[in-house]
């Protein structure tokens, strides 16, 4: 955990405990729990191991006060793993203060924003750093220190935000799977600005609902969060990848249309600053059959394209793929749920197929399941050193 | 549309009671509840749903809802689920539409991300329970057909039982049956019937209060599942009228609040 939370750490407190009004006490929740990570074939390097054993928890506190125009918010996690030392870690998740207005809304402090609209990959999302060790689909993430106004207006909401701080993506270290080869010192990270981790980013988005339309403009102008890896010596002597952070600047739109039970999507950016200005985008659809075979059940049906024209230079694995997907929501009491996606690349026979299950037990317990197989990956691709790595992963969880 | 049509409406009725057809009065009564329970602006209240399965397992829901009244169109409401913990902090902002499909946001905290969501899965569970969301959602005048059927004794007063047609395409019943207090023109029981046009569900209203002298609203509402024996209970509680709200309360701002 880094010491950028420090100083606004400090501040949030000196907000709340100057806060003129009696302040009830706020409110605990959260969870912890335990995970089981197995993967299906013997390793490709002799220091990762077949299985892995974890346990984390996620304390929550949250306090409204001044009839509820003022809040503040506490989300601690942290993760104990078995071999790998990376996914040994914590973070602060949120710890903000916010206040709502006739029209407007402040947040200052350590937050998390979610920005799209499409599901196989989040293009326009830029917000927060991915917490990349936690999972490989991308969707957990780091705390971000921000200032953050919101303007609600007819014409739509503005938001400006003062990124204070960067946070550097996480990655499994050496004896973790789902790794790069050679693995990712994050110890030596290079920064294209001077000021480092330091630097002040800022970040403007327009946003509004128009009939059947929810549609999103935003620019982004700061440190990378996703680095350039190269090729290098790490800390230990060793061959290592090396991220480099650019400062980029990137414009994005996203778009949702929702016709009856069709949602069709669209996530597309522009980005400068890392290598030559190159496009990307998201789109595609999720229809919905309610209720299928009389049994009450959900069957959505997802299609998305996934673009991005640099090709096969491209940093990401999904320079021209489809992604195919089926969610079953069976709307019972335990809330079970499942989703199935596939994502194959038009250019190769690399695919990788994901299975997410997850259903509640009793009053607070919930059990998830999730697998991902990766298959026909060629050495081209940058999911060459995870072609072993395919997994089952069993986590039961107690809310509170 | 129905507010210009209203005053005209109640001369007819006034003039014609005799010449009136079932259809006419089935409406005519629709429009008479909906007319004396318009005018409350907003209330908040609390929400606890008790499933119950075949052999009596029991599973509880708390949540929180704010209702805006709509005026030109629908109502505006905000629904935010606090138990089971696992979905806590999770909520729905719906801007219900008298015959378009409503607009509905989700909001999942956990990924802080707003989802606009297709409604038009009327007949779907609403969290696991014997309530559709088309059961629980607002209930405008537009959103049905009618057809008076009779007058009858009923919990010791006068009722007046009519029939109800869906007019969405995605409703998940051919007709509901509804008995209403003659005195109150308050909802006291509807049987619904599913797409084969068998008994499906029976939903009794429990414990009507008067809010701000006018507003009845009841503290249980009771929905049996004829056919696969689950019931659901939702206990009403913390009725609060006057509260001020506006439409700034109902929008996606708000929702990622809490």
């Amino acid at each position: 955990m880094g010491n950028d939370h420090r100083g606004l750490g400090r501040l949030v407190a000196a907000l709340y405990f100057m806060s003129p009004v009696a302040v009830p006490a706020g409110e605990w929740s959260g969870q912890v729990g335990g995970e089981y990570r197995g993967f299906f074939e013997a390793p490709l390097f002799p220091e990762q191991h077949d299985s892995y054993f974890s346990a984390f928890a996620q304390p929550e506190y949250r306090h409204a006060w001044d009839n509820d125009k003022q809040r503040i918010a506490f989300v601690a996690f942290g993760r104990v793993s078995q071999y790998d030392e990376a996914r040994t870690h914590a973070d602060i998740r949120e710890l903000n203060w916010q206040k709502s207005g006739d029209g407007y809304e402040w947040r200052v402090g350590v937050n998390k924003v979610f920005w799209g609209v499409t599901e196989s990959q989040h293009l326009v999302d830029i917000i927060n750093q991915t917490d990349l060790v936690e999972n490989p689909d991308g969707e957990d993430k780091l705390g971000q220190p921000m200032i953050n106004l919101t303007l609600v207006r007819d014409w739509g909401t503005l938001d400006f935000f003062v990124l204070t701080g960067f946070r550097e993506r996480t990655f499994p270290g050496q004896e973790g799977r789902l790794r790069t080869a050679p693995p990712v010192d994050t110890q030596q990270a290079v920064y294209e600005s001077s000021r480092g981790r330091r630097r002040v980013d800022y970040a403007l988005r327009w946003h509004q609902s128009l009939g059947d339309w929810e549609v999103g403009l935003a620019h982004f102008s700061g440190t990378s969060r996703d680095p350039r890896l190269l090729p290098g010596i790490g800390s230990d002597g060793m061959p290592a990848l090396i991220p480099y952070y650019d400062v980029i600047d990137q414009t994005s739109l996203d778009a949702q249309v929702t016709k009856g039970a069709w949602l069709w999507k669209l996530e597309t950016i522009r980005r400068s600053g890392q290598g030559p200005a190159y496009a990307a985008l998201t789109a595609g659809f999720e229809y919905t059959l309610s209720g299928i075979l009389d049994s009450g059940i959900d069957l959505g049906l997802l299609a998305e394209y996934l673009y991005d024209d640099r090709g096969t230079t491209a940093t990401t694995p999904f320079q021209d793929d489809v992604f195919a997907g089926f969610r079953l929501a069976f709307n019972d009491v335990s809330s079970s749920e499942a989703l199935l996606g596939i994502i194959v690349d038009r250019d190769s026979d690399a695919r990788i197929v994901s299975l997410e299950t997850n259903r509640r037990f009793g009053k607070s317990t919930k059990l998830s399941l999730e697998a991902r197989w990766f298959t026909g990956i060629p050495a081209t691709d940058m999911l060459y050193s995870q072609r072993r790595d395919d997994y089952a992963q069993l986590e039961l969880a107690y809310y509170f | 549309m129905l507010k210009r049509l209203l005053p005209s409406l109640l001369i007819l009725i006034a003039f014609n009671a005799y010449a009136e057809t079932p259809e006419e009065k089935g409406l005519a009564i629709a429009v008479e509840s909906d007319r004396r329970d318009q005018g409350y602006g907003d209330f908040t209240v609390d929400l606890e749903m008790v499933l119950k399965n075949r052999h009596g397992d029991e599973s509880r829901r708390k949540i929180r809802v704010a209702t805006l009244e709509g005026k030109a169109d629908g109502d505006k409401s905000h629904t935010i689920f606090n138990e089971p913990a696992d979905v806590k902090g999770t909520a729905l902002l719906t801007f219900s539409h008298k015959v378009d499909d409503d607009d509905q946001w989700l909001y999942l905290p956990a990924l802080k991300r707003v989802k606009r969501i297709t409604s038009s899965n009327k007949s779907g569970s609403f969290m696991g329970s014997e309530f559709a969301f088309e059961d629980i959602g607002s209930q405008e005048v537009e959103k049905y057909t009618y057809k008076f059927l009779r007058e009858e004794a009923c919990e010791g007063q006068t009722c007046l039982v009519m029939e109800r047609y869906p007019v969405s395409k995605y409703s998940g019943y051919t007709r509901q049956v509804v008995w209403m207090d003659k005195a109150e023109y308050r909802p006291l029981r509807i049987d619904f019937y599913d797409r084969k046009g068998s008994l499906l569900k029976t939903l009794t209203w429990k414990d009507y209060k008067r809010y701000l002298n006018k507003y009845w609203r009841a503290d249980e509402m009771f929905m049996l599942n004829h056919q696969s024996g689950k019931s659901t209970l939702l206990r009403w509680a913390n009725y609060k009228f006057g509260n001020g709200l506006k439409d700034a309360d109902f929008n996606q701002e708000r929702l990622k609040r809490g």
